[in-house]
């Protein structure tokens, strides 16, 4: 093949190249210094859809570090150093429920987690308002979520370098969300 | 309504024994298909090898617009061009696009074109395999500055060290991709390694007999065994660390009874073999170079044979050298030591034949010959830099500095990229036909002289300044940033230098000088051939009667007739003393390497992202496997052995 | 020759060892290297001469025979001079190694995080035991044994001055040791790419006279005082009650999380981020507020703090000496 064919379609191959530049990868940004939505945002979110009258307007917040590897992986980081895993254990439970089963007494949108560390629950979470930043919260919820299969694949975390005492979060069984998952679904055992 | 014309005289049928029709008939026989699709099922060497290098030279020209973009970064302390996720996404594919997009690939292509030509046979042992081994490499190049442009560039490093690489310190797909890479590249690498050491040892031209192999073709072999015993080990590892990533194996978690320190041995056992390599064929390119140049040949032929053999086998015993700051035994280090310093023995035996050489010579000092002595001016700093790493006291001080920086791309550039411009100058006229300008070559190499000197020297002296490498910047108050502009000064020469060598080659395509079949008098085979060479390289098979193929003998080369010239056929001869043994036949152009290429391709792409991707790329592969060695209608004759004339040989 | 910070400011005996052998293989490798280039300018030269005056290239068996005969002599040289080296790296090896007739050794357990130090020190009364980060003290002339951990990925403790890097690899415990010989303050570097902010994990080194070295000690091992008045009451609540609390630890507050460095004596370090920023009320100030501009990807976050609470977080901060 002669030298200017190949020259053009060297030409033609960097054009394809050059477009892709547009197209970011959202699993992989990093945003160190992206202010993530904070309090006002998540703190207008209810928990459940019955309402009397008309349902007000649901309020639903994007969560950046929906999707996100980084975020996901600094929530993993965030959920052992501050010691989640001492209720919870890694998603199994213990004093607290668990975190790797489908079953939501508070909701498993982003939001509602981040509600749920902010405000605590009753019989013992603890609050954790004005202790943990709005970004690291997005992340943590994040993280909650994979850990119930409720992130993709592609961002969830692999294994720790630790001993291992569970299936890492990038291979438990993805599940869909329930259509109103977002919001109060009793567990199946409670519904009349 | 008009007549036909008639024809003035009758067309004189030609005669089919004249040489003219002979050329035409194994034209015919040995070129590509026409157009695009000729070019994707193209297995003639000289078609593979020349894209190859124009792949390389292109991953080459992008990897160092990464590094020119890094020097403007650390021209000045604290500077904020460049964050520190992108620099090192920078320096990590910076480091590997050039060593395994560039470098390797690189010299294996020049090897795959002209070795074929330079033992006298018309095309590698196994054509489509050739094929498949460069879009295996396309591809994983490709997927690598894919994840680059996408912000899924890998980003710890071109060596990768776990934990760091590991599953839980590198989110995202940027390692996965990094390590995919590897494979391709890998199989690639492999695949070039077979061809070269086949083709040598059974398709030579009569009388060739080992001991009078050129030493280019020498330093091809040493550096393909080299190739098959080194690169199944980082294609292991890399595959232990995407499995580690994907799938939750154990290999580098010590907790659960594997080490990190296993990846960085898994790592340097290829990795050193991996510098040498590269370098060993810029061996072999000095000499070609320095044999033609000095109007002699290599002085010491047996050695540097042996020197560049030992080299290869001594490359296996440094590994170590990169990991003494870990904790291992002191005693076993210093073995290390031992052993690096050895290596430095063949290195000057080498240098010291072909100062001898030029010394005996007449040399000419062409643009090739300037790039030979840039290279050993070069690389001694570079290897003698090397002893100062390679004691393990003073290396405790200077390895992971910007020392090592330093050093790598003096034996790199001195040693692999001076003699490949030099090679560049010299075999240009031989695979376009044309000349490239001699005063745009010899600026192009005073530039990169001065500028190589101008980078890498201050970055010699800021290791031993306490500056630490991998780093997107420095605080002001360490005194280094004058030395840290220099440096990037210097890196601005490189670029211009290269950018002239571009246009030197865009020019001398254009409107080069016309090169006759041997412009520089040279002793090689390939000068016996036109200027472009023909698809079918040699319309009779040479026989050789001496190391100097041209030179012993005067006039035309004694050769052998018999070949078919209805289909491709190559001459296999016997492995130490190249007799005459069978004929071979070799496959028409076919698109299944492609399809195989792409099934390994699909398979491995899919499998960064799932595991299910290496089943779907198996059956694929299969599928084309199967295609590849589907049993083809035996032709009559074609396994026939024909006495080929024996006449005067010694 | 000091050439501050560099492998030659060498303050203690093994970096001062290691210095003479790279300066015996700077000067063999610089002559060698001559050596090479003017065998190659004369080798042009002659054969440029050779070349004007007509003549073929030479082949005939005698110069052949010296040619070979030289080849030999450089060849043995380059033996000789390889021999010369290996000896004299085993000499300084030995020299360099860990003094078994050690007197007195200071323990000292370095664990790298991303991206800080984290200084133990052992003592023979348990609860004498100091943790502290980002800031080194030792005595001088007396050997200390440096243990290094890691708790996350590969690192390099480096203190050029005193003597080279060995890393610190999870899952090993690698050990190495340092001896100051005169008082000094320097920077170390990690010297080994440890993610984002390698670039900047350094750590502040101290040699000084041991009467010195135990006064800082005691000073360290105290806990911090409580706060007096009200603006550092209210910099106390500030920190106990909101973000820092979750990561740092002040000995004698309600403060004890060990993720991020101890900040107990915060006020008596030279720097802050890990070495790299000059210890002030404007820096400290900028680096609460928002890590991410001044150290992109390190694992703090910014925190929004008012005006006042800031104020009143730097005043108690700026007690804790």
């Amino acid at each position: 093949m002669s030298a200017t064919s190949f020259y053009r379609h060297c030409c033609r191959v960097a054009a394809v190249g050059t477009l892709l530049l547009g197209f970011a990868c959202k699993r992989e940004e990093r945003r160190f210094t992206a202010t993530y939505p904070s309090a006002p945002a998540y703190a207008a979110v209810t928990l459940d859809t019955l309402q009397p009258g008309v349902p007000s307007p649901e309020l639903t917040v994007n969560s950046p570090a929906e999707g996100n590897a980084y975020d996901i992986a600094q929530g993993k980081l965030l959920f052992a150093q501050w010691n989640c895993t001492g209720c919870h254990s890694h998603g199994g439970g213990g004093m607290g429920p668990p975190l790797m089963d489908n079953e939501w007494i508070y909701g498993s949108s982003p939001e509602n987690i981040v509600a749920t560390i902010v405000e605590g629950r009753p019989n013992g979470m603890p609050s954790f308002r004005n202790r943990i930043t709005a970004n690291q919260l997005w992340q943590l919820a994040a993280y909650v979520r994979s850990l119930a299969g409720l992130e993709a694949k592609g961002p969830s975390p692999g294994r720790n370098d630790e001993m291992q005492y569970k299936v890492d979060e990038q291979r438990t069984p993805f599940r869909t969300p329930r259509a109103s998952s977002s919001r109060n679904v009793p567990a199946k055992s409670e519904r009349p | 309504m008009s007549a036909q014309p008639q024809p003035a005289e009758r067309a004189v049928e030609p005669d089919p024994n004249s040489p003219a029709s002979l050329h035409a008939r194994l034209e015919q026989v040995w070129r590509n298909g026409p157009g695009l699709w000729g070019w994707l099922t193209s297995v003639n060497h000289k078609s593979i090898a020349l894209r190859s290098i124009i792949t390389a030279f292109t991953f080459f020209g992008i990897a160092g617009i990464e590094a020119a973009l890094m020097r403007v970064q650390l021209a000045r302390p604290e500077n904020s061009f460049i964050g520190p996720d992108l620099y090192n996404q920078l320096f990590t594919t910076h480091g590997s696009a050039m060593m395994f997009l560039f470098a390797v690939p690189m010299v294996q292509s020049v090897a795959l074109y002209f070795v074929p030509i330079m033992i006298g046979t018309r095309n590698v042992a196994f054509p489509r395999l050739n094929a498949f081994g460069y879009w295996t490499y396309l591809i994983g190049g490709v997927l690598l500055f894919s994840g680059l442009f996408t912000n899924t560039g890998p980003d710890q490093g071109w060596f990768s060290y776990v934990p760091l690489a590991g599953p839980g310190f590198s989110p995202g797909k940027r390692v996965d991709i990094w390590a995919q890479m590897i494979t391709f590249t890998e199989i690639a690498a492999i695949v070039a390694a077979i061809e070269v050491i086949v083709t040598v040892f059974k398709q030579r031209a009569p009388g060739m007999s080992l001991n009078r192999v050129p030493p280019f073709v020498w330093a091809m072999v040493v550096m393909s065994f080299m190739v098959l015993v080194a690169m199944p080990y980082v294609a292991t590892a890399s595959a232990m660390l995407a499995m580690d990533r994907l799938i939750a194996t154990q290999f580098f978690n010590y907790t659960e009874g594997g080490d990190a320190l296993l990846w960085q041995h898994l790592f340097w056992f290829f990795g050193h073999p991996e510098v040498y390599i590269i370098f060993i064929p810029g061996l072999g390119m000095v000499s070609a170079i320095v044999a033609t140049f000095s109007r002699r040949p290599v002085f010491g032929y047996t050695a540097v044979v042996l020197s560049l053999v030992a080299i290869g086998f001594l490359s296996f015993g440094l590994w170590v050298h990169h990991m003494f700051a870990t904790p291992l035994p002191q005693t076993g280090e210093s073995f290390f030591t031992a052993a690096s310093a050895m290596i430095a023995i063949p290195t000057g035996v080498t240098i010291f034949c072909w100062i001898a050489t030029i010394w005996s010579g007449r040399p000419r000092f062409d643009t090739p010959m300037l790039y030979v002595i840039g290279f050993i001016a070069l690389f001694t700093i570079g290897g003698l830099s090397g002893l100062l790493l390679a004691s393990v006291p003073v290396d405790l001080q200077i390895t992971d500095t910007d020392f090592l920086p330093g050093h790598i791309h003096y034996v790199l550039l001195g040693g692999m990229v001076f003699p490949l411009f030099g090679a560049l100058h010299y075999w240009f006229p031989k695979v376009t036909g044309r000349m490239m300008s001699e005063r745009l070559g010899k600026v192009s190499f005073w530039l990169l002289f001065v500028g190589v000197n101008v980078t890498f020297f201050p970055q010699l002296l800021l290791g031993i300044a306490g500056m630490p490498r991998r780093v997107y910047t420095y605080l002001a108050d360490t005194g280094w940033g004058g030395l840290n502009l220099t440096s990037s000064i210097g890196a601005g020469l490189i670029a211009l230098g290269i950018l002239l060598l571009v246009v030197n080659i865009a020019r001398s395509l254009a409107a080069g000088p016309a090169a006759g079949a041997d412009p520089w008098g040279g002793e090689t085979l390939e000068w016996a051939i036109s200027s472009p060479a023909p698809d079918y390289n040699f319309a009779y098979i040479p026989i050789v009667h001496g190391r100097s193929a041209l030179w012993a003998d005067t006039g035309d080369l004694d050769a052998v007739a018999g070949l078919r010239e209805d289909r491709r056929e190559v001459l296999q001869t016997t492995m130490l003393d190249a007799v005459p043994d069978s004929r071979h036949e070799h496959p028409d152009p076919t698109i299944v390497p492609l399809l195989t290429a792409l099934a390994v391709g699909v398979g491995l792409i899919w499998g960064i992202f799932d595991p299910i991707g290496f089943d779907v790329g198996a059956v694929l592969m299969f599928i084309a496997l199967a295609a590849w060695g589907w049993p083809q209608k035996t032709k009559p004759n074609s396994h026939e052995i024909v006495e080929v004339p024996n006449d005067r040989r010694r | 020759m000091t050439w501050a910070g560099s492998i030659f400011d060498t303050a203690g005996t093994p970096a001062a060892r290691i210095a003479r052998l790279a300066w015996f293989l700077i000067i063999v490798s610089g002559v060698t290297y001559l050596l090479v280039l003017v065998a190659t300018g004369i080798a042009m030269r002659r054969a440029r001469a050779r070349r004007t005056q007509g003549e073929l290239a030479d082949t005939r068996p005698e110069t052949a025979n010296r040619l070979t005969r030289n080849v030999a002599i450089a060849t043995i040289a380059t033996t000789l001079i390889l021999l010369g080296y290996v000896t004299a790296t085993a000499l300084t090896g030995k020299a360099i190694a860990w003094p078994l007739n050690a007197q007195r050794p200071l323990t000292i357990e370095v664990t790298g995080h991303q991206w800080w130090w984290q200084f133990r020190y052992r003592d023979s009364v348990p609860s004498n035991w100091l943790t502290t980060s980002n800031e080194l003290h030792i005595p001088v002339g007396r050997p200390v044994r440096v243990i290094l951990l890691s708790n996350d990925v590969i690192h390099s403790f480096w203190i050029p001055e005193l003597h080279g890097k060995q890393d610190l690899i999870p899952g090993h415990r690698n050990t190495t040791w340092i001896q100051a010989d005169r008082p000094g303050v320097w920077k170390a570097h990690c010297a080994e790419f440890c993610g984002h902010q390698h670039a900047k994990m350094l750590f502040d080194v101290v040699a000084e006279s041991p009467a010195k070295f135990d006064q800082w000690y005691i000073r360290q091992l105290a806990s911090a005082l409580p706060p007096t008045d009200s603006a550092t009451k209210r910099g106390h609540d500030v920190f106990v009650q909101r973000t820092c609390i979750m990561c740092h630890s002040i000995n004698g507050t309600e403060a004890g999380s060990n993720v991020g460095p101890e900040l107990t004596h915060i006020a008596s370090r030279p720097s802050i981020a890990a070495g790299s920023l000059p210890n002030t009320r404007v820096n400290l100030a900028r680096w609460i507020l928002n890590p991410q501009l001044i150290k992109p990807g390190v694992r703090m976050p910014p925190n929004a703090l008012s005006p006042a609470d800031m104020n009143a977080l730097l005043d108690y901060l700026e007690t804790l000496k």
